[in-house]
């Protein structure tokens, strides 16, 4: 009689943990399922190229979103558009994010129209290789082993990279790897300064 | 607007009707069998005797049996016979090979990881500080210090005490050691394969499920088979009530592949939708894997320590139901302000306030039963870490309540205050309890005790030091980074070296938390070659020479009166 009483608190325990899950995905994963699945891509927004979507992964790869968001926020919470970070972004902008990059972190700022921001290609490969060159106090790692250090005179085809005075030896240049074009491919396609059809509450 | 406020009250009429209809079915014994269940984990007389294999030595525990005559509880026989202790060796070394395997693995990444955090931090204030290779840049080290924490360390510490807690909450020897302790090896195997594709740059992406799903695959039939062990012992229980330890484990066994599977799965995620899916799952696996393992040994080990009872079996049945329901809806507060849908942020941040519910149930339950025995803390190692991770339970879940609010939550988003508040939870809740519960479960396992009394205290006052300083300062670093950002009036790099000092004291903190981890580390593993003193009088279990008791009435069986 003792055991039968266990039994039945077994099974409710089970289908208790159960239906509670099942009910939770519902609602957090299954419903923005169903809410966001038909949506279309913004006029304004092309897919990613076989280069940028290679700048993407590297971007996955050196976990870069460990400290950048892609998320602007609304200007009535957070000044991010005074920021120049751009407006607050809705779902139709991330149509082609496969995985999404939204992060959670600020530690550097958001880069969601970093592109609009700072549309050198010079600039970010400098910046990649040593922060500190554009921006003095910046806690962002340096990425040397994107580059190569090269002697001798320039080769066709190589990209140099120009620094600030003090940041090369005299002799030496600064030569982007594929990889890291590949990256700035990526960065300069982060513009969604296309207008967007409001929806409201997304239901 | 209205729709949100709407749904805000609809949510929360909602949750306190399902709350009302489980408190009135709970009243009426739809749900459990009350006080009597809370006493399954003693022996038939057992009540009133502390237990304590951490003690240093048995006069320790004579100690503490002292502070535990004196501060007064039910009033027992508080006998354990030869038969009953003999009965008890018995279950403890049914599990001791995945048990044995599982603790040593999770040490062992307990070690790695804080390297990891610690390179990490440092470079966060010294960017330039070995930059020359892909695998240990920032970027790397740090994804791989959050898995081999989570999936490393808190993972195998969790599955290894749950192994080791199922045969004494069930009194039936563990069924399957083998399949157990295979399960446990292709957990490890796994992790081992998903920190090694995070540092080759192999990430999957997302934060929380950075390993790539081959990789997934190990772990989910480890954690299966560790399933089916102790499913089968549940199937053979010689036990006539569930103890709510076995709840939460069994639970949170359940719950787990349930999630893996969901989030894993190639090819349906997109977008925003899949930033919405790992947020449910990053939470889910905090609340619904890592504090159901974390509670299930604070509900043995403080009863069983002090030597009485639960002090509400029902608030303690209260508290798992709440959360389960409450918790897992949560996720969307990870996403406050982004571009998701609205009311799905409404429904988290509703269910995060009604979490208090189930934090209250279990603050109130175990602050009940260790009131008045405080000084208890002084003889048992156990009981230092598991009461001060308990309160540190609630103090996470009080601070990520209110964390979750809209107001707060602007300011604290983004930064630092965020990994302060993952660490109160992580660690000095989840990570401490584990502690604890190891100190008492070793020496069972290995019939031997810690070697060496002082460097337990070392170990306690590095890593409590050091959490301190960790957490204190990354706290207002935090905050200050946030109003710094808030503020349109500065320029951006204000808000990062407003950090600086902060950050510093973070690698201070965490080298005191390192080393204490060494310490305990060196100390495990002196444990597992049953080395060093050999001290006279063991404070392991055998003792059965009745405690006198002062004062109480004498029930016949031990069973609830
Ligand atoms: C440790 C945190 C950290 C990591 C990791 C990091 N960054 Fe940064 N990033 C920063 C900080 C801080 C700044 C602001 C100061 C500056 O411009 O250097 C910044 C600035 C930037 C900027 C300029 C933004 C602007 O508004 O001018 C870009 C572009 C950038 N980072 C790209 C990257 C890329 C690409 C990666 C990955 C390869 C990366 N970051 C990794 C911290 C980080
Ligand atoms: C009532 C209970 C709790 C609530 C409502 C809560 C709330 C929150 C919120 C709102 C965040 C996100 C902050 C942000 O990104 O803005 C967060 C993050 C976090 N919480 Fe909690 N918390 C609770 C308890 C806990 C507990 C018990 C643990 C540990 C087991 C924990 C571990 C974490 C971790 C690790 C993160 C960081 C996640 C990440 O960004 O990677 N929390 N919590
Ligand atoms: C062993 C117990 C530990 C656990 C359970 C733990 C847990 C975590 C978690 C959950 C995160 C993610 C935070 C987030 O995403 O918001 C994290 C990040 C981090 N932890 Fe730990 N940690 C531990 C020890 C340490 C130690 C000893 C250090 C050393 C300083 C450390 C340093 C860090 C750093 C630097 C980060 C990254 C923060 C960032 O991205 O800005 N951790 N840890």
């Amino acid at each position: 009689m003792m055991a039968r009483d266990g039994e039945v608190s077994v099974f409710k325990l089970a289908a208790g943990a159960i239906a509670i899950m099942a009910f939770a995905t519902g609602a957090l994963v299954f419903m923005p399922y169903v809410a966001l699945s038909d949506i279309a891509p913004p006029e304004g927004l092309k897919p990613y190229t076989d280069q940028q979507l290679r700048g993407r992964q590297s971007y996955i790869a050196h976990g870069c979103i460990y400290c950048h968001s892609q998320q602007p926020r609304d200007p009535s919470v957070a000044p991010d558009m005074a920021r120049g970070w751009g407006r607050p972004s809705v779902p139709a902008d991330y149509v082609y994010d496969k995985p999404h990059l939204l992060g959670t972190m600020r530690t550097g700022p958001d880069l969601f129209n970093i592109a609009v921001r700072q549309p050198s290609r010079d600039w970010h490969l400098g910046h990649l290789y040593q922060p500190r060159a554009y921006s003095p106090g910046s806690i962002m790692p340096a990425y040397p082993f994107l580059f190569e250090r090269r002697r001798g005179a320039a080769q066709p085809g190589e990209v140099v990279v120009s620094l600030p005075p003090g940041y090369v030896v005299t002799g030496e240049r600064i030569v982007a790897t594929q990889e890291a074009l590949d990256l700035t491919a990526y960065l300069l396609s982060l513009d969604r300064t296309y207008p967007v059809v409001k929806t409201g509450d997304v239901p | 607007m209205s729709f949100s406020a709407g749904l805000l009250l609809v949510t929360f009429l909602g949750s306190v009707a399902a709350l009302a209809l489980f408190l009135w079915s709970m009243s009426r014994g739809l749900f459990g069998t009350g006080e009597a269940a809370g006493r399954v984990i003693f022996a038939s007389k057992e009540i009133g005797l502390v237990e304590e294999p951490a003690a240093t030595t048995a006069a320790t525990e004579d100690e503490l049996q002292g502070v535990m005559n004196r501060t007064g509880h039910t009033g027992e026989f508080a006998v354990l016979t030869p038969e009953e202790a003999d009965e008890r060796a018995m279950l403890d070394a049914s599990s001791k090979l995945p048990v044995i395997i599982a603790l040593t693995g999770a040490v062992t990444w307990l070690v790695i990881a804080s390297v990891f955090g610690l390179v990490a931090s440092i470079k966060l204030h010294a960017p330039d500080w070995l930059v020359h290779e892909a695998w240990i840049s920032f970027g790397r080290i740090r994804p791989a210090h959050l898995n081999a924490v989570a999936y490393g360390w808190c993972s195998l510490a969790g599955l290894g005490i749950a192994i080791w807690l199922f045969p004494r909450l069930l009194r039936t020897p563990l069924v399957g050691s083998r399949t157990a302790a295979a399960g446990v090896l292709l957990w490890t195997l796994g992790v081992t394969g998903g920190i090694a594709a995070i540092l080759m740059g192999k990430s999957a992406g997302l934060e929380w499920l950075e390993f790539p799903w081959q990789v997934d695959i190990p772990l989910f039939l480890g954690g299966t088979l560790v399933g089916v062990a102790l499913l089968r012992t549940l199937k053979r229980r010689k036990v006539p009530h569930l103890y709510v330890s076995v709840w939460y484990i069994s639970a949170g066994l359940i719950w787990l592949p349930a999630l893996l599977i969901v989030a894993k799965w190639p090819g349906i995620h997109f977008g925003v939708q899949q930033a919405a899916m790992n947020w449910w799952y990053g939470h889910n696996v905090l609340g619904l894997w890592f504090t159901p393992l974390g509670l299930a040994a604070i509900y043995y080990f403080l009863p069983k320590v002090l030597g009485k009872p639960i002090h509400s079996y029902h608030l303690s049945l209260v508290g798992f139901w709440t959360l389960a329901f409450f918790y897992s809806q949560v996720g969307g507060h990870h996403l406050i302000g982004g571009p998701v849908p609205n009311w799905l942020i409404t429904l988290s941040i509703v269910q995060s306030m009604m979490m208090i519910v189930p934090v209250v149930a279990v603050g109130v339950n175990q602050h009940r039963t260790a009131h008045g025995h405080l000084s208890a803390l002084r003889y048992s190692p156990t009981l230092r870490f598991i009461v001060l991770g308990g309160m540190m339970y609630t103090l996470a879940s009080v601070q990520g309540s209110m964390q979750s609010l809209r107001i707060v939550n602007t300011t604290t988003h983004f930064t630092h205050f965020t990994v302060a508040h993952a660490h109160l939870g992580l660690y000095g809740f989840f990570s401490l309890v584990m502690f604890g519960s190891m100190y008492f479960v070793m020496p069972r396992v290995m019939d031997w005790e810690w070697p060496y009394s002082k460097l337990i205290s070392l170990h306690f006052w590095l890593v409590l030091g050091g959490f301190a300083v960790y957490f204190t300062g990354l706290s207002i670093g935090g905050w200050l980074q946030g109003m710094r950002m808030l503020d349109a009036a500065r320029p951006f790099m204000d808000s990062v070296t407003v950090t600086a000092p902060y950050l510093y004291s973070r690698t201070v903190g965490g080298t005191l938390m390192t080393l204490g981890h060494l310490v305990f580390a060196a100390h495990f593993g002196v444990m597992l070659l049953r080395r060093g003193k050999r001290r006279e009088g063991a404070a392991l279990l055998r003792r059965p020479m009745p405690t006198p008791r002062s004062s109480g009435s004498l029930s016949p069986t031990g069973a609830s009166v």
